[in-house]
């Protein structure tokens, strides 16, 4: 069964960071939801196994469940 | 308004009960002659049991109501001998197109799978399904004795029997059953009166149905609109019933008001716009309504029965009502049956809640989920559904992700305490609990389908394709299984040995173009035992008798424990 994978994985980790703050740079936030949104369905896709996708989610919200 | 349709008006018979000092006793009773009490009268009949069908109304359906017949359903009905009609007036498309605000973000077209007798759903009306129904149950008069006008009032549920009251404009009767089967529908009066509760969630929303007659040529797809510019923020349905009538279902939001909603004035303007103003049709039917999706906890009280609406209720996107209705007397009516008749224990009957608990369940997900999508539920879920919207438009992976209901499919009781053996060397989709698949025969050397000569008794179905030694000697055991198993046939995919044409109860078939040996995975020696519902309890590559006999006795609950049906308290909380 694959895993979420929560060791490096980037090839080039700076250059995403860059273009992923370059998306949204003088965006309103109503569009830089928009693009969110649309890049977790692009790549939600790309990942596919439900499994890995779940594992994700659920550590995504943990903290914010946390918070609460 | 106009009709295409006129409603048949069944006579009321004044019942000899009134003239009778104690009240009569019979098998079963079924409370409701809608959609599941008729399926259930009839499947009943067919298997030789008697029942009281009681309706409090003298017609079918009121309007078109559930539209949508998916194939299990309707090979069901093919098993109580009244599909034809219902194939025969029922319409079925291929081409989907789905809308976003202005634009045709994708088409679809559902190409169906070849090699099957019953398509992948019909739309047709409710009131024509009821109606044929009823023509059937008319056929099956010995063993149904259907009144119309006929009102239960009272219910005593006990125990070991049930008694009730039926109000008629001659005056009241008692009758008291063994069982009572209720399908009251989704306000059950029964339900409430027996204290019971069906729990889930009421949805926020309402929808107008409107059903219009086109005057000319429309195309025979169904379309789906999220947001449109005649009807911003909602979502609106169009598609097609027999005799040129359109549904559409109209969403309105929780602040719409109903009454206004359903007044021909303002319907026509909104239909006009969305079809185009050149489009000419006459509005036939509306109504509005708000949905709910929720279950009973136990569909058994006692020795009462709920089922259809009355026992669980589904939002109708992906038509689950009608159809989830379908599959429970499917599940309920051959174990009642064999029970009545002392071959199978009490124990058998609650495997009806056990499975269709789960039926129910899948039912509630998949619409549930459908409503999520069609009707996002915050601003962020609004926001991924109008992204996975504009995505479809240009991407096939978001088309996946459009949910505006997804079409019923057959329920799989995967953990069922009746299924045996299995054997991973077959195909995952026929594993035990699963539906039968069909496939074309040949039978007698003429073409016939396979699911035909399945369904109302066990079956095995053997593939005999072996060489004239083993088939000598399997002849003498499948003699002698058939001699202990009463409710047992065969069926012999050939071409066969001269050996086994000689055995009782045996049907011969042979596979017209392939696809029972693939669909099946059969190989020489191999056999599935599959029960009255078509539904397939056990497997193996290489078919012995003793293990055939192990699994009949186990699909007929005979392994189940009779205390543990006691032990949950349904006889103790009478």
């Amino acid at each position: 069964m694959p895993r979420l994978e929560l060791n490096p994985n980037f090839t080039d980790p700076d250059a995403f960071y860059a273009a992923l703050t370059d998306a949204h740079r003088e965006r309103s936030e109503a569009e830089s939801e928009r693009i969110n949104a649309r890049l977790i369905l692009l790549l939600a896709n790309h990942i596919g196994e439900q499994q890995v996708l779940e594992e994700a989610l659920t550590l995504a919200a943990r903290e914010v469940e946390e918070a609460r | 308004m106009p009709t295409t349709y006129k409603n048949p008006v069944y006579p009321y018979r004044r019942p000899s009960e009134l003239d009778q000092p104690s009240p009569r006793h019979c098998p079963v009773v079924i409370v409701g002659a809608g959609p599941s009490g008729l399926t259930a009268a009839i499947d009943l009949a067919q298997q030789g049991i008697d029942s009281v069908l009681l309706d409090d109304n003298n017609t079918v359906s009121v309007g078109s109501r559930a539209i949508c017949f998916a194939k299990r359903t309707l090979e069901i009905m093919d098993r109580l001998g009244c599909a034809q009609p219902m194939l025969d007036k029922g319409v079925t498309w291929q081409h989907g197109r789905v809308f976003f605000q202005e634009r045709e973000v994708y088409d679809f077209n559902l190409l169906p799978e070849e090699g099957h007798r019953i398509p992948a759903f019909i739309n047709l009306q409710q009131y024509y399904l009821e109606e044929y129904l009823v023509d059937r149950a008319e056929e099956l008069k010995e063993h149904i004795d259907l009144r119309w006008l006929h009102k239960v009032t009272e219910v005593d549920a006990q125990p070991e029997l049930t008694a009730i009251t039926v109000s008629t404009q001659d005056g009241d009767y008692r009758l008291t059953c063994d069982y009572l089967l209720v399908a009251d529908g989704a306000n059950s009066k029964i339900r409430d009166q027996l204290g019971l509760e069906s729990k889930g969630q009421i949805f926020q929303d309402r929808f107008l149905i409107a059903d219009v007659i086109m005057k000319a040529d429309f195309p025979t797809e169904r379309w789906f609109w999220f947001d449109p510019p005649f009807h911003p923020n909602q979502s609106v349905l169009l598609h097609k019933q027999p005799d040129n009538v359109w549904r559409i279902d109209f969403q309105l939001g929780w602040d719409a008001d109903p009454d206004e909603e359903k007044k021909e004035e303002n319907i026509r303007p909104r239909v006009q716009q969305m079809l185009g103003a050149d489009v000419e049709f006459e509005l036939e039917w509306a109504s509005v309504y708000t949905f709910r999706c929720r279950k009973m906890d136990d569909f058994i009280h006692n020795r009462v029965f709920f089922m259809g609406d009355a026992a669980h209720q589904v939002s109708p996107f992906g038509a689950r009502g009608a159809n989830g209705g379908a599959q429970g007397i499917d599940n309920l009516a051959w174990k009642l049956a064999r029970v009545l008749k002392g071959e199978a224990p009490d124990a058998l009957l609650e495997t009806y809640n056990t499975e269709r608990q789960h039926g129910a369940a899948e039912n509630i997900l998949n619409s549930t989920r459908a409503t999520d999508f069609i009707t996002p539920k915050s601003r962020v879920s609004r926001l991924f559904r109008d992204s996975v919207l504009e995505l479809a438009e240009h991407h096939p992976f978001a088309r996946s992700l459009v949910n505006s209901g997804r079409l019923s499919m057959p329920c799989r009781y995967e953990d069922s305490p009746l299924n045996a053996d299995d054997d991973a060397s077959f195909p995952e989709a026929l594993r035990p609990g699963s539906p039968a698949k069909d496939a074309p025969i040949r039978l007698c050397g003429e073409s016939a389908w396979l699911l035909n000569q399945l369904g109302n008794r066990f079956v095995l179905l053997l593939d005999a394709r072996l060489p004239t030694g083993q088939a000598e000697v399997l002849a003498p055991e499948l003699e002698t299984l058939l001699g202990n198993q009463p409710d047992l046939d065969l069926l012999v995919l050939g071409p066969a040995s001269r050996a086994l044409s000689g055995l009782p109860r045996t049907t011969l078939i042979e596979d017209a173009d392939g696809l029972v040996v693939e669909r099946y995975g059969l190989t020489p020696g191999a056999g599935y035992l599959i029960r009255p519902d078509q539904h397939v309890t056990a497997r193996w590559t290489d078919s012995r008798r003793e293990a055939v006999e192990d699994a009949i006795d186990r699909a007929l609950g005979r392994h189940l424990d009779p205390l543990s049906h006691n032990q949950g308290g349904r006889h103790a909380t009478a």
